[in-house]
């Protein structure tokens, strides 16, 4: 080999792979980028043309969101609270929420856009989202109700705690305390435990309190403890003679998926879905004191019954078997997992 | 051919409730002395055959290792949809966590994205938009590299005291994986980054569309755009057809079912940078952009779900160990609480920003234990205490909770979650 190839050779090896004429992919069409490109930052960029004010987004508010959010946006069960909180940052008890953390209205918009509805996310038109975020700064006490937000008044909405974030200061705050040299003989005199889980007792299989990462509260509710599958070989009550109690043990446990909307059994509410028992061949859209989607009361005027047939159909698909329907959840695939459920259901009678 | 199933079941069955009864340790002593059924008794596996080999076309563990799956906390979240679940940490050993069991984490469930209608796009601030397909991804050069990821909320339910007994729950926000992908900073160039980008956005293409801003420094650092994992294509749950890897930083960070790079001159401040991400003091202000993992170590085994079954005796006391600022070339473990404390035995590859794994063997008298692990990185970074983090930060932090984990032991070898003076 020459030394003019040996050159070579090794800057080839330096550089690893060798050089190409062509690039990889192809340019993006700029209706494409469009398509994509929806993010909106605080200083306004992205914001599209639109405006919306409190009293419109109140009435989306009510039909999209407060299944989750509350009418005030307080939150229900251990979905995000969005409103309130003020103060509360620096006490035992916090509460972050649009108006009392959010640095940006910016993000607010963006997320509604974004990812809102939950199970429907893109589906909101931009005035839709302009007066959404609106109703959110008027429930927060930001805006009066005839404030009209667009992008063109966007920018003269300040958040108020934008001013409390700073830039991660661990490098000058933490690292130079936790790089001292580590006792390894004779660190200490004695030991005492403080603190134990046992007491607490929060481990799954219980029920408990504790941080959320969802919910925008600090202020925590006793979930219930999830009941024990019952032993299939129990034997069964007389009026529940002709259920399965394989199926219903089965039902049971993979209802747990369910309870975070729905009660069932004794004592049960509606929360953010109604309440499920006597639910088998019950007619659709038909307890008492439950807000239902327009769809589902129609359906229900015009006959729909829950048989288990129907209600098969709908737990594989809801969104397909009711657009309309507010049950933001994507089905279940497993037939017999259906069949569980639905027995389940079954053993609680109206 | 002699049927020996019958005769052998009813002794194999007596000495099974025998063991039961009079607790484990007595298996040995009896096979002293009588002679052990295990081996004096055949097996059915001894003697009749197996499946053949294409029982199983994508494999699965043996039936005797069922109970080993990820869990989630039903409490913490609203539903399961946009939730947690954590990977069984005292279940395994090595470094590497089996792709069925990385903890997931979704915001709008599991993404089944199709790969033939994936697209990467890059926009914003660079001399060409671009789009590729997953093909135009595989024709650029590859690269591996095992990196661990932990959610900025591992342990956070633990900040204000011990919460939850078992390390699957402590610390399972995390898992080690060696990935398959292209460098980022390849992507980027092919578009060319203009002088003034100096942020990218990653967007996800579920229904939650996550988004995050990147420094362009760490982006043209280490960061993998990745479509393998472990060898095999991403689960779901982690981003199939492909993802984000960002080494050492929270996992938030880590975009699965990556399907946009925005480049652009400042950061988007979108809502998991902002409402979520964010460590709020005790004064009522918050930290932002807090990306690096700090350096941690827990103790596997024994641990709440894992206690000592064997009594007194020859013990293994094991644990993982990891920092976002490199490796880990040193943990020191104590059994008394941290008076007096012992340099564990590391084992196992010591990679950047990955799991590490380490050992401590001693003869265990049979008296109540405190244990502890101590993380050293390569940086001098020492593993705090947590009542040091909280002299720092307070107790309404959830995020980036590394502090010392503690567990106690009682002379039946139960151990459980405590903290300690």
């Amino acid at each position: 080999m020459s030394k003019f190839l040996k050159l070579l050779a090794s800057a080839a090896i330096v550089t690893g792979a060798p050089a190409f004429a062509e690039g990889l992919g192809r340019v993006a069409l700029p209706e494409e980028v469009a398509a994509w490109n929806t993010d909106i930052r605080p200083d306004g960029q992205g914001l599209p043309v639109g405006s919306g004010d409190a009293i419109v987004g109140e009435e989306i508010w009510t039909e999209k969101c407060a299944v989750c959010h509350g009418d005030f946006a307080e939150g229900v069960d251990r979905w995000p609270v969005l409103a309130g909180g003020d103060g509360t940052l620096a006490s035992s008890n916090p509460v972050k929420t649009i108006g009392s953390y959010w640095p940006y209205l910016s993000t607010v918009y963006d997320y509604i856009n974004r990812a809102m509805p939950f199970g429907n996310a893109g589906s909101l038109e931009p005035d839709e989202v302009y007066a959404l975020t609106a109703y959110l700064l008027y429930s927060n006490d930001l805006i009066e109700d005839d404030f009209v937000l667009s992008n063109e008044t966007f920018g003269d909405i300040v958040m108020p705690n934008v001013d409390n974030f700073f830039m991660d200061d661990r490098a000058e705050t933490e690292l130079p305390i936790f790089a001292a040299e580590a006792c390894m003989t004779n660190c200490k005199d004695s030991v005492e435990v403080t603190k134990r889980a046992a007491v607490i007792d929060v481990t799954p299989e219980g029920g408990g309190t504790g941080i959320d990462l969802e919910s925008g509260g600090g202020s925590e509710t006793v979930a219930p403890a999830a009941t024990e599958a019952a032993p299939a070989d129990e034997p069964a009550a007389v009026e529940e003679a002709a259920l399965n109690m394989e199926l219903v043990a089965q039902g049971e446990k993979d209802f747990r998926q369910c309870k975070s909307c729905h009660q069932v059994g004794d004592g049960a509410k509606n929360r953010t879905g109604p309440v499920l028992n006597g639910v088998v061949e019950r007619t659709a859209g038909t307890v008492d004191g439950f807000r239902y989607s327009n769809d589902m009361v129609d359906a229900g005027a015009a006959g729909l019954v829950w048989t288990e047939v129907e209600l098969a159909a709908f737990l594989a698909n809801p969104k397909d078997y009711m657009s309309g329907t507010k049950m933001s959840f994507r089905g279940v695939r497993d037939e017999e997992e259906i069949a569980g459920l639905i027995e389940y259901l079954k053993s609680f009678p109206e | 051919m002699t049927d020996h199933s019958n005769d052998m079941k009813p002794s194999r069955r007596a000495f099974l409730r025998g063991a039961a009864a009079s607790g484990v340790a007595v298996a040995g002593t009896m096979a002293a002395a009588e002679g052990d059924p295990a081996i004096l008794n055949k097996q059915p596996w001894n003697q009749m055959l197996g499946e053949g080999v294409d029982a199983r076309a994508y494999g699965v563990p043996s039936p005797f290792e069922a109970h080993v799956g990820r869990k989630n906390v039903p409490w913490l979240t609203a539903e399961s949809i946009s939730s947690i679940n954590f990977t069984p940490l005292h279940e395994l050993d090595g470094i590497i966590t089996p792709n069925g069991l990385c903890f997931e984490r979704h915001h709008s469930g599991v993404a089944e994205v199709d790969p033939a209608e994936h697209r990467i796009m890059i926009n914003g601030l660079v001399d060409r938009e671009l789009v590729f397909t997953m093909q135009d991804l595989m024709r650029f050069p590859r690269e591996n590299r095992v990196h661990f990821l932990e959610c900025a909320a591992n342990s956070g339910m633990e900040w204000r005291g011990a919460q939850l007994n078992g390390c699957q729950f402590t610390h399972g926000m995390i898992h080690n994986v060696m990935y398959t992908g292209v460098s980022l900073r390849l992507l980027l160039e092919e578009a060319g980054i203009k002088t003034e980008g100096k942020w990218l956005l990653a967007e996800g293409a579920d229904a939650a569309g996550m988004t995050r801003s990147i420094p362009m420094e760490k982006a043209l650092d280490d960061c993998l755009v990745a479509f393998k994992m472990n060898g095999e294509a991403l689960r779901p749950e982690q981003g199939y057809p492909v993802r984000l890897v960002v080494p050492g930083w929270e996992g938030n960070m880590w975009v699965k079912w990556l399907r946009r790079l925005e480049v652009g001159d400042a950061p988007w401040h979108h809502r998991e940078e902002t409402s979520k991400y964010t460590d709020l003091l005790g004064d009522g202000q918050a930290r932002r952009f807090t990306w690096e993992m700090d350096a941690k170590s827990v103790i596997t085994n024994p641990s709440p779900q894992a206690p000592i079954t064997h009594g007194k005796g020859r013990t293994v006391i094991t644990g993982v160990a990891w920092s976002g600022r490199g490796t880990i070339p040193r943990v020191d473990v104590t059994i008394d609480g941290g008076i007096n404390w012992v340099e564990a035995r590391m084992s196992g590859p010591s990679l950047d920003k990955s799991m590490h794994r380490f050992y401590y063997e001693f003869d265990w008298d049979g008296s109540e234990l405190l244990l502890q692990s101590r993380a050293h990185d390569s940086t001098g970074y020492v593993q705090p205490t947590k009542d040091q983090l909280r002299a720092v930060r307070g107790l309404n932090s959830i995020y980036h909770n590394n502090g010392i984990q503690t567990w106690y032991v009682n002379s039946d070898g139960v151990a459980e979650n405590v903290e300690i003076s």
